[in-house]
């Protein structure tokens, strides 16, 4: 059964949980900086995102699972780092820092779409 | 786990580095203590850490301080007759703390510090602005 609301709010819907859920990869990166042997890790942001709006656009596939868990698992990848230190952690404090802020932008940029479509809504609901 | 994983994410890399500087904070400070037998004298302290996942797929993994280990180095043997802690053969002994690789760490570990509160001011504000949608 589609829901009407989720599929009102289209790939938006789907994008927020995954952007926080790549911000949450990137702030275990930043915590981990100083890990031996830690690999930093990635989102395969674009293959993941394609997939959540092919099942907003068909409507399938939303009703069964809860938001949020658009399941990227085995979409995780360890990006190889630039310059690997000694103790075996490839994660990069400034390129991490570098995307965190720019993930943080693209969360942003999503919650305002979705905030613009829910006054839509909410305007047309009370007609003012 | 709470509903903001990333502050427990920040939250224990905050916590880590903040022992990492009480560790250079405690070796600094003992660099000049003096002991009379070789076991006596301080050990420099180092903090180990270690990646802990919170979540089964691996997608969320705080920082761990795994164990806080004594430094192995033997300490200086400094002859010094005249100290009141001088042992039979008028030696003291010294911690071999480096000052110059210390403060590396102390710039290392505020950064990091620095970092997860970055982190945390960011994904408050993003947290508050997704709970005030469409107000």
């Amino acid at each position: 059964m589609t829901n009407p609301i989720s599929s009102y709010l289209g790939v938006h819907g789907a994008a927020l949980p995954l952007r926080e859920q790549r911000m949450q990869l990137l702030a275990s990166n930043l915590s981990n900086a100083d890990t031996p042997n830690y690999k930093a890790v990635d989102l395969e942001f674009q293959s993941v995102l394609e997939d959540a709006a092919r099942n907003a656009a068909s409507g399938a596939g939303r009703a069964e699972r809860a938001p949020g868990s658009l399941d990227p698992a085995g979409r995780i990848f360890e990006r190889p780092g630039v310059q690997p230190s000694l103790d075996g952690n490839t994660v990069d404090a400034d390129t991490e820092r570098a995307a965190y802020g720019r993930a943080a932008l693209e969360y942003r940029a999503s919650l305002s779409f979705l905030e613009s479509k829910v006054r839509t809504m909410l305007t047309a609901i009370t007609g003012q | 786990m709470s509903n903001l994983p990333i502050f427990d994410v920040a939250g224990s890399a905050l916590r880590a580095q903040s022992v990492r500087l009480n560790t250079i904070a405690s070796n600094l400070a003992n660099a000049d203590s003096v002991a009379s037998t070789a076991e006596g004298a301080y050990k420099p302290l180092e903090p180990v850490f270690q990646a802990r996942a919170l979540n089964g797929d691996g997608s969320l993994t705080a920082v761990n301080v795994k164990e806080i280990t004594q430094s192995g180095t033997p300490p200086i043997k400094r002859y010094e007759p005249g100290h009141p802690l001088a042992d039979g053969e008028g030696y003291v002994y010294v911690p071999d703390v480096d000052p110059v690789a210390q403060m590396v760490n102390l710039i290392s570990a505020s950064r990091g510090y620095q970092a997860g509160v970055e982190m945390l001011n960011t994904a408050k504000e993003l947290a508050l602005a997704t709970l005030t949608m469409g107000r």
